[in-house]
């Protein structure tokens, strides 16, 4: 079944401020509409609700990524194979390139965007773990101006965000990492392409000294929304590199996860196999 | 209610012109109103491949593109890929090596094939497989779709 196209309205709008100006005046009708990867699938199934559309993807207010001392400021429609080819991602940031190599296959990562996959909110997107361990911001824009959020405050439930309904995400802003850093990420699929994930898990640290100075763990499909796995984090945190408490940190990492039994992974399997991954990041560290 | 939209899209090289739901599908538009009906539907919802077509230069799922979005873009099918009765290199190397059976994938999986080739002009397995992740094929169980890229890439290292 297809959803019914004369209920569909789409506005392509010219430049952002025409875009911010239809949805100040009518807070919550529309939809936008990026890379369309996620919306036109429930379309397509018939399970959206009659809407309208706004276009964002002509909006060059929203492209582009810029490249300062400090950070990379992603704009909302950079896509995945943007992030992949981007040289900058891959010298600073290469949980991101590994989040977007493992997203989809390539038609979905030509198409499908960073605010997209942010903005659709699902426990399962596999950028969000990269974002929340590289400590990133979000910016949003509205009638009434700009507004940054930390992305680890963004998401407050399944599928319930810190943005208005006349807001949009503008940028996603992701602080460069300095000194002596450590880079974890795996993705565990049914297989390597086009896969959901079952759970997901994504680190950086800083080595200072032997230790762990500082450390970010970003979880996916184990609770509601992306986490961070700040029980864990705070396990680890200042210990040696050459005694690291793995025993203790597996433990902690169970107060940071809600699993639950869906059609791809049992809760119990999530929290297996989360665990694992943790120990086999903390291996990496350790030989870091 | 939505009023249609003039749709102007360049396909194959052909400029076309078409009146059509601004949130028609790509792959419908293609199909119903251009009658390029190479292209297929086979899921629905981005996970088959079986209606990839080249978009501005990039392989998409045409059933996830809204027809708004195709405004003024360039596109190629499997119709656009043989000069007249000359196959592509990889039309003749999926002939030759028996890259398709029912013929279903085939269409997709060429598109994504020649944006590889494109791409990567001597892909290795790897990069093959995962230039074709997207693809499925029910058929040949992939062996010889592999077969077949690396022997249109030799040929077209080799011109
Ligand atoms: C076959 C297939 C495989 C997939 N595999 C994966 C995968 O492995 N991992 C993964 O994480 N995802 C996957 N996805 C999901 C999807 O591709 C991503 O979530 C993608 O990032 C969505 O981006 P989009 O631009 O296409 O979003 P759209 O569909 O255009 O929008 C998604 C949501 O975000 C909102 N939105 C978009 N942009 C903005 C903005 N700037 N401001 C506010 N709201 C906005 C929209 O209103 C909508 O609610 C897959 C999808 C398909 C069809
Ligand atoms: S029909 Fe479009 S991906 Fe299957
Ligand atoms: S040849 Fe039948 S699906 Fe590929």
């Amino acid at each position: 079944m297809r959803g019914y196209l004369p209920d569909f309205d789409v506005r392509v709008p010219a430049s952002l401020g025409e875009a911010l100006e239809l949805m100040a005046q009518a807070p919550g009708s529309y939809t936008p509409l990026a890379g369309g990867t996620d919306l036109m699938v429930v379309y397509n199934a018939g399970r959206l609700k009659p809407t309208h559309f706004l276009d964002l993807s002509r909006l060059a207010e929203l492209r582009g990524t810029e490249e300062d001392a400090t950070s990379l400021r992603f704009g909302a429609l950079t896509t995945f194979t943007e992030l992949r080819e981007c040289r900058a991602v891959h010298q600073h940031f290469p949980n991101l390139v590994k989040s977007a190599r493992a997203t989809g296959a390539l038609a979905i990562q030509n198409r499908g965007t960073l605010a997209g996959n942010i903005a659709n909110a699902s426990p399962a997107a596999d950028t969000p773990p990269s974002l929340l361990a590289y400590g990133a911001e979000l910016a949003l824009v509205s009638p009434r101006g700009l507004r940054r959020v930390a992305y680890d405050q963004f998401h407050q439930g399944y599928k319930r965000l810190d943005m208005a309904a006349d807001e949009l995400l503008a940028r996603i802003i992701v602080p460069k990492p300095l000194g002596r850093g450590f880079h974890y990420f795996r993705k565990v699929g049914t297989r390597q392409a086009q896969a959901i994930s079952k759970t997901c898990l994504a680190a950086y640290a800083r080595i200072e000294d032997g230790c762990v100075a500082e450390l970010r763990i970003g979880l996916g499909s184990v609770a509601p929304a992306p986490v961070r796995a700040r029980n864990a984090e705070a396990a680890l945190l200042g210990k040696p590199l050459a005694s690291l408490p793995v025993a203790a940190a597996r433990e902690a990492l169970l107060a940071d996860m809600s699993p639950i039994d869906d059609i791809r992974a049992t809760a119990h399997y999530r929290s297996v196999v989360t665990r694992n991954l943790l120990g086999q990041m903390l291996r990496e560290l350790a030989n870091a | 209610m939505a009023e249609c939209i003039d749709l102007n899209l360049k396909v194959n090289g052909t400029e076309y012109r078409a009146s059509v739901h601004p949130f028609a599908r790509l792959l419908d538009v293609l199909r119903e109103d251009l009658r390029l009906t190479g292209t297929k539907e086979g899921c629905g919802e981005g996970e088959c491949g079986a209606c990839t077509v080249l978009l501005n230069g990039r392989v998409v799922n045409s059933c996830l593109v809204p027809a708004v979005q195709a405004q003024g873009a360039e596109v190629v099918t499997v119709e656009g890929l043989a000069e007249g009765e000359n196959l592509s290199s990889l039309q003749a190397a999926f002939l030759t090596h028996n890259g398709a059976q029912c013929g279903f994938c085939t269409p997709g999986m060429l598109l994504s094939a020649t944006d590889l080739i494109n791409r990567c002009p001597n892909p290795s397995d790897d990069e093959i497989r995962d230039g074709l992740a997207g693809n499925l094929c029910r058929c040949t169980g992939y062996a010889k779709i592999l077969d077949a890229v690396h022997s249109a890439a030799e040929r077209e290292a080799a011109r």
